[in-house]
């Protein structure tokens, strides 16, 4: 990927990231930054590529233990913000 | 197009409809009515670009990707199922500092690689590999004492005279070291980089008292973003750009909603002590 590029998408997406939240009320901070936790979980995508390529002992240790944390982010990520987010279901639906 | 193309051509379609899905989700969890539907998109979206993976990955070390997903995934469910709804906040802080620390295990096999090769792809490369691997260290060791805190592990707030003034030293020593590996790719001097990075985010962390963790888990949740984001242009890959950088950016700007709901700048919040109950704004 060329440099410049890289910088475009890092512009745009940090743009799209500050515009999509920039009306959130107060009492979705909380949900909102533990779903917003949820979706940096896709960190696990890289560290399944990285521990794929993984060629010695110590890389795969690290490998594991990174692809182990991701998706662990993902998974409790998601529980808790999916329960966080049941409390709304009566009061506004 | 031989089979080989085809699958990385499905990754990449794949990523691109996750990363539309990640901020369809977000944008929806930003609103009271629409916001059980965002969640349960963007768990489409990561499912979607996990099982994606598994094309690009193939049967390289699979088994061991296999476990180590079992071993992140089941307890972690399992774990935020049963706790208190009350407790949620430091299980945030929880989850959040593993995805820093995946983060920074990315960024140290990166570097690694580079040390065995003797030298990086390019500067750029490099460079992102270091601010990545940093910003996760910190957020993985700083989440985790914010959990501790908040989960009533570590009640008392640990200051002394000085302290600001050795945070900064800790951290200039973790920059330091970082920049050195534009000189010198030493295997030593890397580890020395994470033991620095890892201690500066348990330093600043310990100071900050209890009322004030959800503001700076949401400041660390927007540093583990930005750190997926980078590894994620270390890796070339879209999704981790995409992902992280939009929740680094809306992370950043819900941590100075978060202050400011509370009426206090974010730099009193990290710098000035006030909830643990002296002095303040």
């Amino acid at each position: 990927m060329d440099g410049f590029v890289a910088l475009y998408i890092f512009m745009l997406a940090a743009f799209t990231g500050h515009e999509i939240i920039s009306r959130v009320p107060v009492i979705l901070h909380t949900p909102l930054m533990s779903g917003s936790n949820f979706v940096h979980g896709i960190v696990l995508v890289g560290a399944m590529v990285v521990l794929a390529e993984a060629d010695t002992n110590l890389l795969r240790v690290i490998g594991f233990i990174a692809v182990a944390l991701g998706a662990g982010n993902a998974a409790g990520g998601y529980v808790v913000t999916e329960r966080m987010l049941q409390m709304f279901k009566s009061s506004k639906n | 197009m031989n089979t080989q193309e085809i699958l990385q051509l499905v990754a990449k379609a794949s990523y691109f409809l996750a990363a539309v899905l990640f901020i369809l989700g977000i944008k929806r969890m930003a609103s009271p009515v629409t916001a059980r539907k965002g969640i349960v998109q963007a768990g489409f979206g990561m499912v979607l670009a996990t099982l994606a993976t598994f094309a690009v990955t193939g049967n390289h070390n699979l088994l061991l990707i296999l476990a180590a997903i079992a071993v992140g995934v089941i307890p972690n469910w399992l774990w935020g199922k049963k706790v208190a709804i009350t407790d949620m906040p430091q299980m945030v802080a929880l989850f959040n500092g593993m995805g820093g620390g995946s983060a920074a295990a990315i960024g140290a096999m990166e570097l690694l690689k580079f040390q065995a090769a003797g030298k990086a792809p390019d500067k750029v490369t490099l460079a992102l590999a270091v601010v990545g691997a940093l910003i996760g260290s910190i957020s993985l060791t700083g989440s985790f004492i914010a959990w501790a805190k908040l989960d009533g592990r570590m009640d008392k707030t640990f200051r002394f005279g000085g302290q600001q003034a050795v945070n900064l030293l800790v951290f200039l020593a973790s920059v330091g070291l970082g920049a050195y590996t534009f000189v010198a790719l030493d295997q030593n001097l890397i580890v020395a980089f994470f033991v620095t990075a890892l201690a500066f985010g348990v330093l600043m962390t310990l100071p900050i008292g209890g009322a004030d963790m959800p503001v700076v888990i949401s400041l660390f949740n927007a540093l583990t973003g930005l750190a997926v984001g980078f590894e994620g242009y270390v890796l070339q890959n879209e999704a981790l750009i995409i992902a992280g950088m939009v929740v680094g950016a809306a992370g950043m700007l819900l941590t100075q909603l978060m202050a400011k709901a509370m009426n206090r700048p974010i730099s009193n919040v990290l710098f000035s002590n006030f909830g643990g109950g002296e002095g303040g704004a």
